[in-house]
């Protein structure tokens, strides 16, 4: 089996897609002849020429806009947005009629398009190439949001995507894009939306994240290991819909919860699952639940380390946790 | 080379078809083909029933909302020229994109007069279940696409289905509506120019009725026209009376059969007025000069289409009196039918968020179910 880095994974996956389904087009800023900025759509111009790997003009609102046009005429666009944090222009294009038009028409008209977008800090991206914004398409009912954090995964993630009918809001870490390798199967196969992964079994706290995090919490939860703090790490893998019986049933067995996320903590994903998890688990509980995440400020260019949910606070907010009496 | 033209008499490959009827409309004979751009008189009374039809019941329709009945209506009174004459030029495969005044266009191509009131109803007669407010409606049937009401977006959605018409070999045309406000909206410039590099096959139809709820339109544009704005984008755009239809249909019909040889988009600005409120939830004497509405009333669409066919000899206030009493007639049946239907079923406020129920859904149907909602 080959070793792919992420990025390959996702190349991977398109290639694989658009030879099996002539609906499946790509388009984007830079993704024809260059391949894109990160190389994502590297090679695919060359093999399914210019009508489906499409260099558009510099408007995300247009990219999005058109591709909704796209998959209402019975395409399977895959637009790419550069980066999240150029996704706004083409906010109102996702929220306003991406998300609704099934359920605006009546379920007449659907628009099944996949928008890719790198995201994340890490690469010294400062203010405008760092961001998370997906607790804002969560937030939207008709999306799911979807964030893989390894090569497997992201191909299997990214099929399923290509083949159900709702509106999928892809995001791709980008600090792990390179970093993060695995052997990654050459045919096809799926990894199923809604189902999160267990990467570490432990009884005594559970950890939640999903994309580039989920490095840094293997790296602290190896460490708690060390310690002598069983630590369960759960990778969400599909961000919407939730694998919400698996945090529920992770969380009752532990009783501890740390989440963790690169976005500002207020009104973060982390938010809502802390909300859920007591909701359903108040009674298991034996620590309030823990958020480890960005901070509420916008994203640094210097400072990015240290605004980042990096492994050593991670590590305290476990053991902090960990260590709650009542 | 893009040309920005005063007349839309231009010469034209289009050969319109008589709009068919479906889900019991009742529009339509098939009209005798005319010469290519131009209406025969056959094809010039079709319109005129379609126009006067969508202003009977625009009429009843604002009585009915004065009168409680409905919430909300848009009404196209004053347009119904640009309106149906643009719709007339398309066949039955090509895809709609409607502003807030273009149902008549619905209408014409075969959605029936009941789904069409049940929708400003928002009833389980609806086809899209009661879920937008009225002069939103939706058909599969007749490519009619679901509108929001967020100006100017369904313009790069008719690009992007155009594309994929070109990119797929099929010959469908898109037609995108909007009104003069829409061309200061970020999307129109997105479509516009998308639709010059990719050359797709779209006709922007802009209905330039001077004023965007209470902002005139030289407060949207300092540009000398509608039309000209085409020019940058390496697109023809045609200025026309909007109030004529047979200019409107040699513009637009040009464009169709332009965009239908793979020649790429047009920009058509017809120029028109609002003879009434921009909503029944507006009151324009406040804003607006009743010496201006008169004026327009002179050149009101449906007036001059009636003397128009009188001049032709094929019509007279005899057999105009009768149309309008069966079209009062149809659309009173209509209202009578689609009136007595039930709201939709408590359900249907969950389905179509998603293809299949997300288990929050799920929870929430059930929620809903135990607090007694639905239950008589």
């Amino acid at each position: 089996m080959p070793t792919l880095n992420l990025l390959q994974a996702v190349n991977d996956a398109l290639r694989l897609e658009m030879r099996r389904d002539s609906n499946v087009v790509v388009l984007g800023e830079d993704v024809g002849k260059f391949g894109g900025v990160f190389r994502a759509t590297a090679g695919l111009y060359e093999e399914f020429g210019p009508k489906r790997v499409i260099d558009t003009p510099l408007a995300e609102g247009g990219i999005i806009g058109t591709a909704i046009g796209m998959a209402l005429y019975g395409l399977r666009p895959v637009p790419e947005i550069q980066f999240s944090d150029f996704i706004y222009p083409a906010f109102d294009q996702i929220v306003s009629e991406l998300s609704k038009m099934r359920y605006r028409s009546g379920g007449m008209y659907t628009a099944p398009v996949v928008i890719r977008t790198p995201y994340g800090g890490g690469i010294k991206g400062g203010l405008y190439h760092s961001q998370s914004p997906e607790a804002l398409f969560i937030h939207q009912a008709g999306l799911k949001v979807v964030s893989p954090s390894n090569p497997y995964d992201a191909k299997g993630l990214l099929l399923s995507c290509l083949r159900q009918n709702d509106p999928v809001l892809f995001f791709e870490p980008k600090r792990v894009y390179r970093a993060a390798k695995g052997e990654v199967p050459e045919g096809d196969y799926e990894v199923p939306l809604g189902k999160a992964a267990v990467l570490r079994e432990g009884d005594a706290i559970t950890v939640i994240t999903y994309g580039a995090m989920v490095h840094e919490a293997l790296i602290a939860v190896e460490q708690a290991a060390e310690k002598g703090v069983s630590c369960e790490l759960i990778d969400l893998r599909t961000l919407w819909p939730l694998d919400i019986d698996a945090l529920v049933q992770s969380a009752q067995k532990t009783g501890r919860v740390v989440i963790v996320h690169e976005a500002p903590r207020t009104c973060g994903f982390g938010a809502e699952i802390s909300s859920l998890l007591q909701e359903r688990c108040f009674t298991s509980l034996c620590a309030p639940i823990r958020r480890v995440t960005g901070f509420d400020t916008p994203f640094p260019y210097t400072l990015d380390e240290e605004y980042l949910p990096l492994a050593p606070r991670i590590l305290r907010g476990i053991e902090e946790t960990a260590g709650y009496e009542a | 080379m893009p040309a920005v033209q005063r007349s839309g008499k231009a010469a034209s490959k289009a050969r319109p078809k008589a709009s068919k009827s479906k889900n019991g409309a009742s529009t339509a004979k098939a009209a005798a083909p005319a010469k290519a751009g131009t209406l025969s008189r056959d094809q010039l009374l079709e319109v005129y029933r379609a126009m006067l039809r969508i202003r009977v019941l625009d009429d009843r329709m604002i009585t009915l909302q004065r009168q409680g009945r409905v919430g909300f209506y848009g009404a196209c009174s004053g347009q119904e020229a640009a309106t149906i004459a643009s719709g007339y030029a398309l066949k039955p495969t090509d895809w709609v994109f409607q502003a807030l005044r273009e149902q008549g266009v619905a209408l014409m191509r075969g959605l029936g007069l009941v789904p069409l009131i049940a929708q400003v109803f928002g009833n389980s007669g609806d086809l899209t279940k009661g879920r937008q407010m009225p002069s939103h409606p939706a058909s599969r049937d007749v490519n009619h696409v679901s509108w929001s009401s967020v100006i100017g977006t369904q313009l790069p959605h008719a690009v992007g289905a155009a594309w994929a018409a070109k990119l797929k070999g099929d010959d469908t045309v898109a037609m995108a509506f909007m009104g003069d406000g829409a061309t200061s909206s970020s999307d129109f410039h997105v479509a516009m120019n998308f639709a010059g590099v990719f050359k797709v096959p779209i006709v922007f139809v802009c209905q330039n009725n001077h004023w965007s709820i209470s902002v005139p339109t030289k407060n949207q544009t300092a540009s000398e026209s509608i039309a000209v704005k085409a020019t940058a984008y390496g697109l023809p755009g045609v200025k026309v009376d909007g109030n004529d239809p047979e200019a409107v249909y040699a513009a637009v019909s040009a464009a169709v059969a332009r965009a239908r040889a793979g020649e790429g988009a047009t920009l058509v600005e017809c120029e028109t007025y609002r003879m009434g409120a921009h909503s029944t939830s507006d009151d324009p004497t406040r804003y607006r000069d009743q010496n201006e509405v008169e004026e327009w009333k002179k050149r009101d669409p449906i007036v001059r289409t009636f003397k128009r066919l009188q001049g032709l000899g094929v019509w007279d206030s005899q057999r105009d009196e009768a149309l309008r009493a069966q079209l009062l007639e149809e659309v009173n049946a209509a209202i009578r039918e689609a009136e007595a239907l039930p709201p939709p079923g408590i359900d249907t406020l969950f389905d179509d968020v998603y293809e299949k129920d997300t288990w929050n859904l799920a929870e929430q149907r059930a929620e809903l179910k135990a607090s007694g909602a639905g239950q008589q």
